[in-house]
């Protein structure tokens, strides 16, 4: 088994295997959440959370957990940091937290989390399994970040509240609407396979020439 | 660009790697059972651990949650009833209004009406909160009343999930909302924008939002007729001074 350096574990979350934009997990947030940045980065935030602290525990008791009941004891743990994020946000930060609704609850069966625990932190130890946690929820807030900027700008002219293009601009309604998180998603993908493409030709023309 | 390239690779390599000790570990426990005390044991343990976890982080919470929600709920209660100097909370007790509940009886199982006294402590307005399905979800609607001549005060929404960019105007357009301030009549009636004929008790609907401005419309109508045959029997003499509610906006 060829080891992963521990940076490649924290990158590789980030870019390589963005969650959300390359392995497609976690889609329901990403789309049901990002019509404001503001909505984005506080489920970015719980979900942050909730993976480090999962992660953590997980790669710390891996040994304890017999191999029968280790997706229950996962979920077990995630649930249990999901209630607690969901208390701290309606304590914290109220508004956001109605504004999120029911999709805090759900962020425990968000297979990009368990995913983690059952890929990496089962079979890692604790520091990489947290640079493996930091680097996907990172990842993870890029992605929903990016959506829900897209999304603020063009459906309601603002970014994080502030006003973009004055009183002229007339919002486009549907970018808020869950409609417009499918076309954000889809158009954000369509340009990642698109400089993906480009970047594997450009790739096999070096090859070529140098061979 | 060869980065790129070395990634895959290793993608591969990791996955056959992760396959193998998937496959190894599923070996396991044939030659080494583990016992079903164990596997309860281990899920007993974890699952007293979490809740004593979420208990702990619950208490801590809970109070900052119930004074945040009865903070705006005393902001919404002034606001629908401008002009008043404070509020008491009357229960429906056997149908009829009560400021102290039953003994041993839980507080949200009772519906209640805000009653609120200007400066001379007579009764000015009563609010009510009502809850009516909307486009998407429960609408949540405070709205305030003279019980005497039965015009509006004002009225807020508390809570909706009316879809973004045309439902929710009904409390981002100020228009809209402002309409329930300028003391209109009840019952209400909804006209289409702009073709009202001037009556006192009619609202303009917003356009593009038709069925979310009607709900709102309804609530109001609708709690109306349940509380004003209940405040009609007359709302019991308050102390005039109640210690936790004489707080004034």
């Amino acid at each position: 088994m060829r080891k992963t350096t521990s940076s490649q574990d924290f990158i590789r979350g980030i870019w390589n295997e963005n969650p959300v934009l390359i392995q497609m997990l976690g889609l329901c947030p990403a789309l049901a959440v990002t019509n404001s940045v503001a909505n984005a980065l506080a489920m970015s935030a719980a979900t942050f959370f909730v993976i480090c602290c999962s992660s953590v525990l997980i790669s710390t008791f891996k040994n304890l957990i017999p191999h029968e009941v280790r997706i229950s004891s996962y979920i077990l743990v995630i649930a249990t940091f999901v209630t607690l994020a969901d208390m701290m946000l309606q304590a914290y930060a109220p508004v956001q937290h109605k504004e999120l609704g029911a999709f805090i609850a759900l962020i425990v069966v968000n297979c990009m989390i368990l995913g983690r625990q059952e890929a990496f932190s089962a079979k890692h130890n604790v520091f990489r399994s947290l640079l493996d946690a930091v680097g996907t929820g990172i990842g993870f807030t890029i992605a929903l970040v990016m959506m829900g900027g897209f999304r603020e700008i063009l459906g309601e002219g603002r970014f994080l509240g502030y006003s973009l293009f004055g009183p002229n601009f007339e919002p486009w309604v549907i970018m808020v609407l869950p409609a417009g998180g499918f076309l954000t998603l889809g158009f954000i993908l369509l340009a990642m396979g698109f400089f993906e493409q480009r970047k594997k030709a450009k790739t096999e023309q070096t090859a070529e020439v140098s061979s | 660009m060869n980065e790129n390239g070395m990634n895959t690779q290793d993608k591969k390599e990791e996955m056959a790697a992760e396959e193998s000790t998937v496959a190894e570990s599923q070996d396991t426990p044939v030659t080494e059972t583990v016992s079903t005390f164990r596997l309860v044991a281990t899920l007993a343990i974890a699952g007293a651990l979490a809740g004593l976890l979420i208990v702990l982080v619950n208490q801590h919470t809970k109070p900052i949650i119930d004074k945040y929600k009865a903070e705006q709920l005393q902001l919404a209660v002034y606001e629908v009833l401008p002009g008043v100097e404070r509020y008491n909370t009357f229960y429906l007790v056997n149908d009829a209004l009560s400021l102290n509940l039953p003994d041993g009886a839980k507080e949200s199982e009772y519906k209640r009406i805000y009653v609120g006294y200007d400066s001379a402590n007579k009764v000015s307005g009563v609010a009510i909160s009502r809850g009516e399905s909307g486009f998407q979800d429960i609408v949540q609607v405070i709205f305030g009343f003279d019980p005497v001549n039965g015009k509006l005060s004002g009225m807020k929404i508390l809570d909706s999930k009316e879809t973004p960019g045309l439902g929710d105007k009904i409390f981002k357009d100020l228009d809209f909302v402002n309409q329930f301030f300028a003391g209109p009549e009840t019952p209400l009636v909804a006209v289409k924008a702009g073709a009202g004929k001037g009556k006192p008790n009619e609202i303009d609907t917003i356009t593009g939002a038709t069925i979310s401005s009607k709900v709102v419309i309804n609530i109001i109508n609708n709690g109306l007729k349940e509380w004003r045959p209940v405040i009609d029997q007359g709302i019991p003499q308050a102390p005039a001074v109640s210690a936790d509610e004489e707080v004034s906006p």
